[in-house]
């Protein structure tokens, strides 16, 4: 039995009077992390008919119709967190999925702050291992009310009475609509603890349930940032600086303001926006600018240069990460030594939205409609550029046209209220694709250099690990921790899957600062499990063992990564033997919570055409809340990295990022894109993360197939920087 | 003035005549439906039909369209073959962000109205235009086999 308890305060939840709010609104979790007088007065803020975001600070909202609202503390990006919340909270609540509807949950760190994460945000694999119990306990709280509700009138005891499908039911078969019982229920106390269901009670979770975003995104009706229209709004569109961390000397807007809709040119420190009625005009418009800028500081930094001062950093110790057993005696004793380093490129997001932001700087009040991961700091920036208070910035989510990482940083909505803090209307700022690619916060370029201890088979009795690159971590909070450890750069790295008498781990800060870094799907367990993955098949094959036995043979303690193995490799037919030219390669990792093993079955078609013919991945992410989603995260996933790891590298000359579109930042399409086999291990355990794991496993997979089908063994990524093309 | 044809309807212009397709719908008409992705004709989220081909209005100036029967994801669902896309899609869940899908959408009807029963290859072949970052394809190719299969 799964027992919570609440820090909510008799107030906490509240009733709506008027027919717009109507209804019971409950406030059932507050993260444990907030002390409980903020939590209290967050809650007691909460009043009949209260409509201030405040208000909001609530979970589950009933109306008189009996329709459930639920305030979403996740956005939707396209990994299906909005259903999969829905059904968490329908499930406890007994409600049918489609009565349900979410509204994206606005900044308010102490009522939305992630568990794991400890701020409001929606990444890192966390939306359904943050939402899985406060959001259960919301759905459950509520029809324990509602029951109550109904017992009371109908002079029974509660325990007569079973909730269903939107519905109380008592012993002489009454019935009443939730919709009618929701006034009496706000008035009774909150129930300080809750029983919820256990899975083999579910109705909803674990069953394929539709998405409920979807009917919209194929009929042209969803609307994104890049489609909003509000009152008096003209597009804006901007030139950045081509370097990063240069500024703006001058413009000569003559001929710009000539151009047939254009409204203003806008010189902001590192950039000129110009304004028009259509996106066409602005870019005509910034065409016709003449333009000086002072470069800055890192206009001579090339990446052959980054290259270097990596692999330098990666023969330094840094800091130390972690260290267990002694690694210099293991070196010193062992029966020999292997060593290696894998390097990884900068990568751009590029979401298909490009970045876009839609803001009015009023006198009074700033209001902001933008598809951000981070809605406080959207808030924040937006009132530190506009000198507001916080709380006169309205911020209002939106669905997002992909984010993978990039909506967790907040620069374009600094530059749209920058822009917007110039001018009386509202501005709808929309990048175009190069100013996307080339203003991008990069996935950092990384060198990790392990150095293996063996034994005299060939078994790894520990290794050292030097990562080397700049930290997001860093960048991201201003600072480092004192101990200068980059968490998110060392996870997995410090506690791999294997068991290792003799394990250091050293973090080796290395800023290459010609450009900004930030979180890319997959983030620090990507790049260890890149790293780790192809060391340990290449010790497999120089001891000249199977791969996936060898693999085994060190999972003794890991009974989750051994199953996921061993199902990946069953069903990729691992051990069949393939013609020449043709090989597998396996990649296993626990990552995000969850374990997950992917094998690629490749055939060589020439010197440097690869045919990958399967793709086979197993997954235990714990308890499933919607194995459509799992399939589709990692499906998705799994092809996100695979496009990364076969053609994507940021290059800079001249502080100058040199991939400016698709044409030669190419991308995978369906005539390249393998299908996807996903299999799910049933697990009762806790539930993982899912939208990052596939991303993490492909890349040494693809690796290891290359070396399995050809012999070579690439550790540089991507795979076109050797030649290699998808045939 | 341009004279353009949009879903069944007429409309008179005053635009430039280098002005593309893409903006005219999404800034001009408001018909949002249809995508801005790369402005280059890499990505497809821009595509629409002319005249029954699917075309990527992004590089399209309106000057090259007038006369022509331009259709929309917006109207997709009026063409017998469309609505049976947008219900393949539904069932396959094949959405995951949805902002490349009007433009897959457009191609997979347009794709399917040329050839109903597509091979793998043909699939490949009318698709390949369409970027799916969200890395939908697996779904993509199986909603459209059931179509051609049913």
């Amino acid at each position: 039995m799964d027992k919570s308890r609440f820090a909510v305060s008799r107030r906490g939840f509240l009733k709506g009077s008027s027919a717009a709010l109507g209804g019971l609104v409950l406030s059932t979790w507050l993260p444990g992390f907030v002390p409980r007088s903020v939590a209290a007065e967050a809650t007691a803020a909460g009043r009949l008919g209260d409509q201030s975001p405040r208000a909001y600070g609530a979970y589950v909202r009933i109306g008189h119709d009996g329709l459930v609202t639920v305030i979403s503390p996740k956005i939707e990006m396209g990994q299906g967190a909005h259903t999969g919340i829905a059904m968490m909270v329908a499930e406890e609540l007994e409600v049918p999925l489609s009565a349900v509807t979410i509204e994206d949950a606005p900044p308010d760190s102490e009522l939305y702050a992630d568990s794991l994460m400890q701020f409001q945000a929606t990444g890192g694999s966390t939306s359904t291992r943050h939402s899985w119990k406060p959001l259960r306990e919301a759905g459950a709280t509520a029809r324990l009310l509602l029951i109550q509700a109904a017992a009371a009138r109908w002079g029974v005891d509660a325990s007569q009475c079973h909730a269903k499908n939107g519905e109380v039911f008592g012993p002489a078969e009454q019935k009443l609509g939730y919709g009618e019982l929701v006034d009496a229920a706000s008035e009774l106390p909150l129930p300080t603890e809750v029983v919820l269901k256990t899975p083999e009670q579910f109705t909803l979770l674990g069953t394929p349930a539709r998405r409920i975003d979807t009917p919209n995104k194929v009929n042209g009706k969803a609307q994104f940032t890049i489609d909003l229209s509000v009152p008096g709004m003209l597009i804006a569109s901007t030139m950045t600086c081509p370097v990063y961390g240069g500024t703006l000397l001058s413009v000569d807007d003559t001929t710009a303001k000539k151009v047939p809709g254009v409204r203003d040119v806008i010189k902001l420190d590192n950039a000129v926006a110009v304004t028009a009625s259509n996106y066409w005009a602005c870019q005509q418009g910034l065409k016709a600018l003449k333009v000086e800028w002072d470069l800055g500081e890192h206009a001579s930094i090339n990446s052959a240069q980054i290259d270097e001062a990596l692999l330098q950093a990666s023969s330094r110790d840094g800091v130390v990460a972690h260290s267990t057993g002694d690694i210099g005696k293991a070196l010193e004793s062992a029966a020999s030594r292997f060593e290696a380093v894998y390097e990884q490129a900068f990568l751009s997001h590029s979401p298909l939205e490009p970045m876009t932001c839609v803001a009015h700087v009023r006198a009074d009040a700033c209001e902001l409609w933008v598809g951000t991961q981070v809605p406080v700091f959207a808030q924040q920036t937006a009132a530190k550029i506009s000198g507001l208070p916080a709380d006169k910035i309205i911020v209002n989510n939106q669905l997002i046209g992909g984010a993978f990482g990039r909506r967790l940083d907040y620069d374009f909505i600094t530059q749209a209220v920058d822009v917007a803090r110039h001018v009386s209307y509202p501005i709808k700022l929309i990048w175009s694709r190069e100013e996307d690619m080339t203003h991008d916060l990069y996935r950092p370029q990384y060198a990790d250099r392990l150095t293996a201890a063996l034994d005299a088979d060939g078994k790894p009795t520990g290794w050292q690990h030097r990562i080397a690159g700049a930290s997001v971590l860093g960048r991201y909070m201003g600072s480092l921790p004192e101990n200068g450890v980059d968490a998110d750069a060392v996870e997995v790295a410090i506690e791999p899957i294997y068991e290792l008498q003799n394990l250091l781990v050293n973090y080796v800060r290395e800023e290459p600062k010609v450009v900004p870094v930030s979180w890319w799907r997959g983030v620090g367990p990507l790049r260890s499990t890149y790293a780790l993955e192809c060391f340990i098949d290449e010790l497999a094959h120089n001891a000249g063992a199977d791969p996936v036995e060898f693999r085994l043979s060190l999972l003794a303690e890991q009974p989750r990564a051994q199953a996921v193995l061993r199902l990946a490799a069953e069903k990729a037919g691992w051990g069949n033997t393939l013609p020449a030219g043709q090989g597998r390669g396996v990649a296993v990792s626990a990552v995000f919570g969850s374990y997950v093993a992917t094998v690629v079955e490749m055939e060589m078609l020439g010197d440097k055409a690869v045919r990958i013919k399967r793709l086979v991945s197993a997954i235990d992410c714990g308890l499933v809340t919607n194995p459509t989603s799992v399939h589709a995260q990692i499906e998705g996933g799994t092809l996100f990295g695979l496009s990364a790891s076969l053609f994507n590298e940021i290059l800079i000359e001249q502080g100058v990022v040199q991939q400016t579109n698709f044409h030669n930042y190419r991308q995978l399409r369906i005539n390249e894109a393998p299908g996807v086999e996903v299999h799910i291990v049933p697990s009762l355990e806790a539930p993982g993360g899912v939208g990052e794991t596939g991303t993490a496993l492909i890349g040494p997979a693809l690796v290891n197939a290359l070396h399995a089908a050809s012999g070579t063994r690439l550790r540089r990524l991507p795979l076109s920087r050797a030649g290699y093309y998808p045939a | 003035m341009n004279l353009l044809s949009i879903n069944g309807e007429q409309h008179q212009l005053d635009v430039p005549d280098d002005m593309p397709l893409l903006w005219v719908l999404r800034d001009v008409l408001g018909l949002t439906g249809t995508k801005f992705g790369c402005g280059i004709a890499q990505c497809g989220a821009c595509t629409v039909h002319l005249d029954g081909e699917a075309v990527r209005s992004c590089v399209l100036p309106v000057s090259a369209v007038a006369g022509k029967a331009i259709v929309t994801i917006e109207a997709i669902a009026e063409n017998a073959v469309g609505a049976k896309v947008q219900q393949a899609w539904l069932e396959h869940e094949v959405v995951q962000c949805g902002y490349c899908q009007s433009g897959q959408i457009m191609s997979a009807t347009a794709l399917l109205q040329y050839k109903p029963s597509p091979s793998d290859a043909e699939i490949d072949a009318g698709m390949a235009g369409n970027i799916c970052r969200c890395g939908t394809y697996t779904r993509i190719r199986a909603a459209i086999k059931d179509i051609g299969q049913a």
